[in-house]
């Protein structure tokens, strides 16, 4: 079967069954094994960075919203996170805990859509649709408190923007105790479903050392055994102070990673009971905050994964420079690890496995050299990004992180 | 000419190409309810899979250029004519229609195997890649189901038992003899090799019909329909056509070999009707509580356990249980 001549190329996108978002993935069979897969992700690419860098910093958190059609909470509070690294500010408690409330819904909702499209992936559309019957009241809780299924508006710099409607709280316990019992049971559903064991079990295997060595973030890491959490590592929000467990698997495979964001659903529910009976009062936000040069990154586990977020500053009221990197950007490049050599069947459902998510990981690189010659490889373009770095350190006025060689 | 007259009746009206498809067409609209009641979805409404069909039949068709397109558009009629004799044959017998005997288990056996034959040519033709993989996709189940099928099959025909001191034996490939033995000596299936013959027809059918866990060669999620990939307007119409013939005619098959017919009397009748609906939703539950199976596994799964319970049931049938 090693013969070249029998060796197809599958086209997956850039519109796909499989696909919730465009993208490209060409995968080079022999028979049904796949044994090269190239990847293309230049079809949505919305230029978000820069038209944040022409707008107020209050702007700012309500248009990052709209990087992800899931995680607008994560892409707004990981920009308010690195403007307060900057500005070096603690937020009032009740604004944490706000924010731990809105973070754990978001991670409800996108977990059990996930789980949701796995089983539409692997032709289990049973799972799909409980599984996102379990999921409207989620949405329409996040509505109850803040107005939008997705999109609160409520992140500012220095807090939030509202206070949260304390008089839905019982609904709000209602629901969450509702969840609590359907996805206990959809959980032990899955677990114990022997067809479901038989074909995820020992599929898509991304070990330890290669999870280290692609740098993978949020469940895809955790399944792998990297107990690496940015709730964990470096606590934001409430997070320091509610009980949870990090939930972590060895085996690596789909289902692991299925398995990983089956028991986080409970461990939101339990963040979200604890911080919706501990809610501390006081103010929600520090008022107008002015911005000096400088420069902040923001950390934040989004369901997916760690978020990271770049600003700098010039002293206007205005970024003068926002960067986003997605947990997709790192989780997407572990099928090289994953997927090689696997049956078509198997790479299509791990593809799925990192949920990826491509608008988030969309930035465009364009590379041209209008003088003809040879395009830049790899070390130049790695030299050439520390040469900038230490130029913005010295417009900084501060001490390079790299030395030059 | 007056038996041409007859027989063409059979086949184009009753029971064959219009009963068949519609029939067929309410069955699968049964399948897309019952479905959507699972998946606490509301359904379509009862004309649905008609006016789908009718959509497709209006539509332009498109040949792939790089395909073989005299097969490409003449395989689904083949798959649609083949399922329509089939239907004929085993409804025929299921009601003990007048006529004569048309046609045996063989027969019949052999009709059923012509729509997966259709739809693996017909992905071959079309050129596409996506179509190639679903066409071997559905000849590697097609390997590995019909040989437990036919196992199975023979459970019926080789049954025997004792009948007022004297020993009865089924020993005809004839449809309309099977039924006559099993109307003298009682249902195969309250046997234990006919129960167990039963199951692993019952799966065989669900695996003949695509149904999830066996949907590999259609897998929209993996490789977009597959074999059908390159299909659109009335010859894909024909397909699913095929598809619902089938849905009419293979759990008539399997209460004809193993569960009595469908009985005469209109009492009867009533109790073939439930039996069919029975099967009917058995395998649309089965399908919504299962992930779809990769190739390998499937094969696995019909050689070894299936083919296993198969040949048991044979041995059993053969002594006499």
């Amino acid at each position: 079967m090693s013969d070249p001549a029998s060796r197809k190329v599958i086209e997956i996108g850039p519109f796909h069954p499989l696909l919730e978002e465009p993208v490209g993935f060409s995968l080079t069979v022999e028979g049904e094994r796949v044994v090269a897969i190239d990847a293309r992700m230049d079809y949505i690419h919305k230029g978000l960075e820069r038209l944040a860098q022409e707008r107020t910093y209050d702007m700012v958190p309500i248009l990052l919203e709209r990087i992800c059609g899931i995680c607008s909470v994560t892409h707004s509070v990981c920009f308010c996170h690195a403007v307060e690294d900057l500005l070096g500010v603690e937020i009032p408690a009740r604004a944490a805990y706000i924010r731990t409330i809105l973070g754990e819904l978001e991670r409800l909702h996108s977990h059990l859509l996930w789980v949701g499209l796995a089983g539409h992936f692997i032709g289990y559309n049973t799972v799909f649709m409980w599984s996102w019957k379990y999921r409207e009241p989620v949405c329409d809780l996040f509505e109850m408190l803040t107005g939008h299924r997705q999109n609160s508006a409520l992140p500012i710099v220095g807090g939030v923007r509202r206070d949260l409607p304390v008089e839905y709280f019982p609904e709000a316990r209602r629901i969450l105790d509702e969840l609590a019992g359907q996805t206990a049971r959809l959980t032990a559903a899955v677990l114990d479903d022997p067809v479901l064991s038989a074909r995820l079990r020992g599929v898509g295997v991304l070990a330890r050392e290669a999870a280290l060595d692609f740098g993978v973030v949020g469940p895809t890491a955790r399944a792998a055994g990297l107990a690496t959490d940015v709730r964990r590592d470096e606590p934001y929000a409430a997070y320091a102070e509610v009980e949870w467990d990090l939930v972590t698997r060895d085996e690596g495979d789909v289902f692991a990673k299925a398995v990983v964001r089956l028991l986080e659903i409970a461990e939101s529910i339990r963040i979200l009971r604890q911080c919706f009976d501990r809610l501390p009062g006081g103010p929600i936000n520090l008022g107008t905050l002015h911005v000096p040069r400088g420069e902040g990154i923001g950390r934040y586990e989004a369901p997916r994964g760690e978020d990271v977020h770049y600003v700098r500053s010039n002293g206007t009221n205005m970024p003068e420079r926002l960067k986003v990197r997605a947990p997709s950007f790192v989780n997407i490049p572990s099928f090289k690890a994953s997927c090689l050599g696997a049956p078509l069947a198997d790479v299509l459902i791990t593809l799925a496995a990192c949920d990826p998510c491509y608008s988030c990981t969309e930035r465009a690189v364009v590379l041209q050299d209008r003088r003809g010659g040879p395009l830049p490889g790899a070390p130049e373009l790695l030299a050439a990004s520390r040469r900038r770095t230490a130029e913005l350190a010295r417009e900084l006025g501060r001490p390079p992180d790299l030395e030059l060689e | 000419m007056d038996r041409l007259g007859e027989w063409l009746f059979f086949y184009l009206v009753f029971p064959g190409a219009v009963f068949a498809v519609a029939l067929g067409l309410a069955l699968s609209w049964v399948d897309r309810k019952v479905t959507a009641l699972v998946q606490w979805r509301k359904g379509p409404p009862p004309a649905q899979p008609f006016w789908d069909v009718v959509k497709l039949l209006g539509k332009e068709v498109v040949v792939p250029e790089q395909g073989w397109a005299a097969g490409f558009l003449a395989l689904p009629f083949v798959a649609l004519a083949a399922s329509v004799l089939a239907a004929t044959l085993l409804w025929h017998a299921a009601l003990g229609l007048p006529g004569g005997e048309l046609g045996d288990l063989v027969v019949v056996f052999y009709l059923l195997a012509i729509p997966s034959a259709a739809v693996i040519l017909g992905g071959a033709a079309s050129g596409s890649p996506l179509g190639a993989v679903g066409a071997s996709r559905d000849m590697k189940l097609a390997l590995a189901y019909e040989l437990p099928l036919a196992i199975a099959l023979l459970v019926g025909v080789f049954q025997r038992r004792p009948l007022g001191g004297d020993e009865a034996s089924a020993a005809t490939l004839s449809l309309a003899g099977l039924l006559r033995f099993q109307e003298l000596a009682g249902a195969v299936v309250e046997r234990p090799s006919g129960l167990l013959a039963l199951l692993v027809a019952f799966v065989c059918c669900h695996a003949k019909l695509g149904f999830v866990p066996f949907d590999l060669a259609e897998a929209d999620t993996e490789i977009g329909e597959g074999a059908l990939l390159e299909y659109g307007g009335p010859p894909l119409a024909m397909f699913k056509l095929t598809q619902a013939v089938l849905l009419a005619t293979l759990p008539v098959l399997l209460v004809t070999v193993f569960w009595g017919g469908l009985g005469g009397a209109p009492g009867g009748l009533a109790a073939g009707a439930g039996k069919l609906v029975l099967l009917l939703v058995a395998m649309v539950l089965v399908k919504n509580t299962n992930p779809r199976v990769r190739i390998d596994q499937a094969l696995r799964f019909f050689w070894g356990p299936v083919t296993g319970v198969a040949l048991v049931a044979l041995a059993l049938a053969r002594m006499g249980w």
